[in-house]
Formats: C-alpha cells, sequence, structure tokens
C-alpha cells in the first residue's frame, strides 16, 4: 500500500498534475469514444425507423384498390 | 469438413456475430482495467528515480503500442478489401482509423505530461515523438480522404493507398529509438532479453496494455456495425431488423 491517505494519493508525490492530467485525458477520450458511437448509432436508426415507415406507407397505398 | 471462411465476410452474419462478441470484449477490458490500474497504482512500489510521476507509464505504453498496433491492422483490411474487393474488409479498417488515432493521441498527449516533469519540455523533435505524430497526421489523413470521397467503395481504395503508404512509418517509430540518438529512451520491453523493469510495474503495463486491446476490439466492432448499417440501409436485411426492432 503505497498511499498513505487519500490526500497522499492525490499529490501523487509532487507530481499529481501530471499524473492526474494524463488519466483525466485517457479517460475523457475513452468515455469520448463510446458516447460518440452510441451517439451515431442512435441518430442511424432513427434515420432507418424513418425509411422503414416510409416504404411500409408506400407498400399500403399501392395495395388499397 | 471444409471450412467456410467466406461466412462471416457477409456483412449480415458479421452483424451478428460482432453484436454477440461485443459484451464479451467489454466485460473483459473494464476487469482487465480495474486490475491494471491497482496493480499500477497500489502494487508497483515507488520509482528511485521518478518516485510517482513513472506511473504515466501504465497508459503511455499502452496507448503507444496500440496506436502502431492498429495501424498495421488498419492496414492489413484495407489491403484485404484492395486486393479482394471485400467490402467489409474495407469498412473494418474504416472502423479502425479513430480509434487509432485516439491511442495516437493519448500516446503523446500522456508523453508530454510526462516529459515536462522529467525532461523539463512538453515536446521536442525527436525521432521517436516526430514520427509518433506523423502517424497520428497519417491516421488523420485517412479518416479526411475517405470523408472527402462520396462514393463509400472508392474511399475504401483510396483510403486502402493512403493506409498502405503509411505502414512504413511503424517500422520507423519502433526503431527510432535504436537508429537515432533520441532523448526518448530505448525500447525496455524485448520478447528475447530478460525483463529490465521490475515485476509488479511490468505486469500491470501489460495488463493495461491487454485491457486497452480488448477496449478497442470492442469499440471498433461497435463502429464496424454501425458503418454496415450505415452503408446497407436500403438493403432487405436491414429493413428486416429494423422492422423487427
Amino acid at each position: 500500500m503505497n498511499w498513505a491517505s487519500w490526500s497522499d494519493f492525490f499529490a501523487m508525490g509532487g507530481y499529481g498534475f501530471y499524473v492526474w492530467g494524463s488519466y483525466l485525458v485517457f479517460l475523457l477520450c475513452i468515455i469520448g469514444e463510446i458516447v460518440l458511437i452510441i451517439n451515431r448509432r442512435r441518430t442511424l436508426h432513427k434515420q432507418l425507423s424513418l425509411i422503414h415507415k416510409a416504404t411500409k406507407q408506400e407498400m399500403s397505398n399501392e395495395t388499397t384498390p | 469438413m471444409a471450412i467456410n471462411w467466406f461466412k462471416y465476410s457477409s456483412p449480415p452474419s458479421f452483424y451478428s456475430l460482432a453484436g454477440k462478441m461485443i459484451p464479451l470484449f467489454s466485460i473483459t477490458s473494464i476487469v482487465l482495467f480495474a486490475l491494471g490500474l491497482y496493480i499500477g497504482f497500489f502494487v508497483a512500489p515507488t520509482d528511485f528515480q521518478q518516485s510517482e510521476a513513472y506511473r504515466i507509464i501504465f497508459i503511455h505504453v499502452p496507448a503507444a503500442w496500440m496506436s502502431m498496433f492498429l495501424y498495421l491492422i488498419m492496414a492489413g483490411w484495407a489491403a484485404i478489401g484492395l486486393a479482394f474487393n471485400t467490402r467489409l474488409s474495407s469498412m473494418i479498417a474504416t472502423a479502425i482509423a479513430p480509434t487509432g488515432a485516439m491511442f495516437t493521441f493519448l500516446a503523446l498527449w500522456t508523453g508530454a505530461f510526462w516529459g515536462k516533469p522529467m525532461w523539463g519540455t512538453w515536446w521536442v523533435w525527436d525521432a521517436r515523438l516526430t514520427s509518433e505524430l506523423i502517424l497520428l497526421f497519417l491516421y488523420i489523413g485517412f479518416m479526411a480522404l475517405q470523408a472527402a470521397i462520396d462514393d463509400p467503395r472508392r474511399a475504401d481504395k483510396a483510403g486502402a493507398v493512403i493506409a498502405l503508404v503509411g505502414v512504413v512509418n511503424i517500422p520507423i517509430i519502433y526503431f527510432s529509438v535504436k537508429w537515432w540518438n533520441t532523448l526518448h529512451q530505448g525500447a525496455t520491453v524485448s520478447l528475447t532479453q530478460s525483463p529490465k523493469m521490475a515485476t509488479t510495474m511490468l505486469t500491470g503495463m501489460l495488463i493495461m496494455s491487454l485491457a486497452c486491446w480488448m477496449y478497442s476490439i470492442a469499440v471498433i466492432l461497435m463502429r464496424t456495425r454501425t458503418i454496415i448499417l450505415e452503408r446497407e440501409r436500403n438493403t432487405m436485411w436491414v429493413s428486416d431488423l429494423q422492422g423487427a426492432a
């Protein structure tokens, strides 16, 4: 166990800014990438459902006499 | 029993296979990240020279390895797509680029945040750092080129060319510390010699590298599935999928 206390842990031997500056950006990039992909999928599904409704609408128009 | 190699090269079957594999890789990467970070911060001792600043190694080295590894994988899939005209291969190459660019940026960022306290500077035009920066431009160039071409199949071909041309940069990055007199340190981890790192530090770093690898597979599979749906939006199987949803 390297750390006497939480504040010792965050101080990181005086290099806290550099270590946490690295880990924070690492975390932000990972989360950012996942959020971007989920967002991309969601907008795509919206478009696909619109296309699907439109085609179903056309099909039902054609069939009714 | 002849193996049907091309079963999963058809987008619909790959789409369902990837869907099943994503949770597996996501959970593995979360577990490995937790384990790697625990070892990195609570098991690995303080370094006699750099005290605690060296703990950046647990994300700097994995990010750098992934940036090179993912570029080779991207170029590989791009080459297969170009050679065999298999559009799914090119989709995978397109899906890899953003994650590769992210890890390249992270390698540069964490390297700079490590360099400032240890070298006294954020950046120096050192062979290792400069070739890694060129790698970032290659990734961005690949994505920009593909985005600039409307027809996906032509964009795939153009992307494949830039990906293959850029492959020469990977050995340059890797051996830059040996060929030139660089400020960046030489290769510490080698498959042939005995380890030059303390065991717990090395273990933590390797586990974090595996975690980044599992993460990359999960994220790239997710992006590939999205690209498949985007490119095949007008096909029957997608509308059936959509109808079912």
